[in-house]
């Protein structure tokens, strides 16, 4: 047992809910860090870093006198990379098997900390590949029911007037997973993680469109790409002159190809085929256009045969990050749950996690500053007993919505809806320490159809 | 006026004034109106957007069976024979229903307006050499989708005028999530 020597207390004092769940305020806790540090087995300490590994295998290396020391380092670099040790920390492709440009990679969120996305980790959806635009080439054309039509080029835009935001971007189609019959054992990122977060710096759109000035009748816009799919959506004025704007930079630099360099439409809180990459034009309208990807994709058939169409922000989700699929804790003992949460209508208020199954529930610690449509990191100390332990997290925001069971969420929505899945994920620990994705009992459906999720990606 | 009155009604506008200048950097309200002029011409090369009730549709005009030979030799690859799918989403032959345990999603069972057939083959197909097709294959291909889930009959032409009057079997199959969460605000 390990013991908080200072206050000679045991973990089982800081116990908040059942099976090992332990105040938030634990690691914060002065006196006792050091006592638990020396008992914390990390999971990266699990996964055994390669650098431990190739280290011991050269007989002469030394720890306390490491080669790295007696010879001058590398030279300086136009462009950091990371490490050679990390080159596993990569998106995980999964494209269409013909046309290799359509299709999506995913964000290993498992092997990553923190809220912020680096830009080459980034999740991608792209409809047929990636456009190498020249910025000097392109154009950004607002017109409609406008009463000046007007057309701008990136020169042009680099001098207006710029906010930053951090916010979210998740594909509608992330976690789709989830709907199948059978729980994906992929890890937690590469079935989760069309989810990223980034400071994304630009015009606000309602700028432009006073600029251009709107007619009484707007009342959409019509935004699209200039991708070889050339991608069309439709998004109210409303939101449009609110909060929407047109991202130049993407945490500091100029946004990178695959996340629509040089001009993207972000959307805060909408689901990510809005937030419309290589923005070329802007047609301001009465009404939808109805494109593809907002009729017969994007869109939620549900059981009744009726199918839920502009289905717009991103509902309340959580995910634990770590531990999770595919992860192994190799002694019982003190370990960190942490994960993320994030909500398309506002705020993260509280996200609380249970090690027993949904019996018993505890809040996890937010990470501060906690931001509106951002990723939001949580944090909870687990004392692991070595016995069989179903972890969950789930996630409230700030207008009161509760993240759901799947087995609420399938009840409601069916099992064919394919978009905006955000039920809560269980991680189950088997008594050897292994983590494995598992549903709750009474999710599994009797008829076990399938739907494919490998090609649904059209 | 009195004094004291004067004074107050200074003060509230000072405070007016701060209130709006709070507000000016809240939000970035004025830019440097560095946008171009451009001709209506010039706008017509860009817009390609097609509407339910065929606003955007180009002159041009196709049949089923010239309809059939295009997708045979550019469509068939991804979306198989008949458009019963492959690689590519099926587009034609559903046998179940949208409530069924299996429900197939075509553009006959599932897609509420033919125009997006116009507008998305033309902006998006085929994969391969998009905007590579002229729009009276455009329209031909549209014809051959629209024959193919028992729409329209072989003899049938799509045009401008046609194509909007066709009525989906599936056009009420939609609940406006968006609209529906507006008015009960």
């Amino acid at each position: 047992m390990t013991v908080d020597r200072k206050n000679d207390l045991s973990l089982d004092d800081y116990k908040v809910a059942g099976n090992g769940l332990l105040d938030r305020r634990l690691f914060l806790k002065k006196g006792l860090q050091f006592g638990a540090i020396s008992a914390l087995a990390s999971t990266t300490s699990i996964a055994a870093s390669k650098e431990v590994i190739q280290n011991k295998n050269k007989a002469d290396f030394d720890p306390a006198n490491p080669p790295w020391m007696k010879q001058p380092g590398a030279p300086f670099s136009t462009y950091g990379m990371p490490s050679e040790f990390e080159d596993d920390v990569v998106r995980y492709p999964s494209p269409n098997e013909v046309v290799p440009g359509n299709g999506v990679s995913w964000t290993p969120l498992h092997k990553m900390e923190g809220t912020i996305t680096p830009n080459g980790l980034h999740y991608e959806r792209h409809h047929n590949g990636v456009p190498q635009i020249d910025p000097k080439q392109h154009r950004l054309l607002i017109h409609g029911l406008v009463k000046e039509d007007l057309i701008f080029t990136i020169d042009d835009l680099l001098r207006y007037p710029m906010q930053s935001k951090i916010c979210f971007i998740e594909c509608g189609g992330n976690s789709n997973a989830g709907w199948n019959s059978q729980p994906s054992q992929s890890e937690a990122g590469y079935f989760n993680g069309m989810v990223s977060c980034s400071e994304w710096t630009g015009v606000p759109l309602s700028v432009l469109l006073n600029e251009v000035g709107l007619r009484k009748k707007a009342k959409w816009i019509i935004a699209e790409g200039a991708d070889a799919f050339a991608m069309e959506m439709s998004i109210p004025i409303e939101k449009a002159m609110d909060d929407a704007f047109l991202a130049l930079y993407q945490n500091g630099e100029r946004i990178r190809p695959e996340n629509g360099y040089p001009l993207r439409l972000i959307v805060p809180g909408w689901e990510g085929v809005l937030n419309v990459k290589w923005l070329r034009r802007l047609k301001v309208t009465d009404r939808p256009v109805m494109a593809r990807n907002e009729t017969s994709k994007y869109t939620e058939l549900q059981p009744s045969g009726k199918a839920r169409m502009f289905t717009f922000p991103i509902e309340a989700k959580s995910l634990i990050t770590s531990p999770s699929a595919h992860m192994l804790l190799k002694e019982k003992g003190l370990y960190q749950i942490t994960g993320l949460a994030w909500s398309g209508r506002g705020k993260i208020s509280m996200v609380e996690v249970s090690a027993d199954g949904g019996k018993s529930w505890a809040k996890a610690e937010l990470q501060e500053p906690v931001l509106d449509r951002a990723l939001t990191r949580f944090r909870l100390p687990w004392n692991w007993n070595g016995k069989l332990a179903v972890l969950k997290s789930r996630a409230t925001d700030e207008t009161g919505y509760v993240q759901p069971e799947r087995n609420k969420l399938v009840k409601e929505r069916g099992r064919h809806g394919f978009f905006h899945y955000n039920a809560i994920t269980n991680w189950q620990v088997d008594t050897d320490g292994f983590v494995s994705h598992v549903y709750d009992k009474d999710e599994i459906p009797k008829d076990n159809s399938d739907i494919s999720i490998d090609s649904g990606w059209d | 006026m009195t004094k004291m009155k004067y004074q107050k009604i200074i003060l509230i506008s000072v405070l007016i004034a701060a209130g709006i200048n709070f507000l000016y950097a809240e939000s970035i309200q004025d830019g440097p109106r560095l946008g171009h002029a451009v001709s209506p011409e010039e706008i017509a090369k860009w817009d390609i957007s097609v509407f339910p009730d065929g606003e955007g549709l180009p002159e041009g005009e196709g049949n089923v069976v010239e309809g059939e030979k295009i997708y045979q030799q550019k469509c068939i690859a991804c979306h198989g024979k008949n458009g019963l799918g492959a690689s590519a989403d099926q587009l034609a032959g559903a046998q179940n229903e949208l409530s069924s345990e299996y429900p197939e999603q075509t553009i006959g069972s599932y897609w509420p307006y033919a125009t997006t057939i116009f507008d998305v083959v033309r902006r998006s197909m085929p994969m391969t050499a998009p905007e590579s097709l002229s729009n009276n294959e455009i329209y031909a291909v549209t014809a051959y989708l629209l024959y193919l889930n028992n729409i329209i009959t072989k003899d049938e032409v799509m045009n401008a005028s046609t194509l909007p009057k066709i009525k989906m079997p599936n056009v009420d199959g939609f609940i406006n999530v968006y609209e529906e969460e507006k008015s009960k605000k």
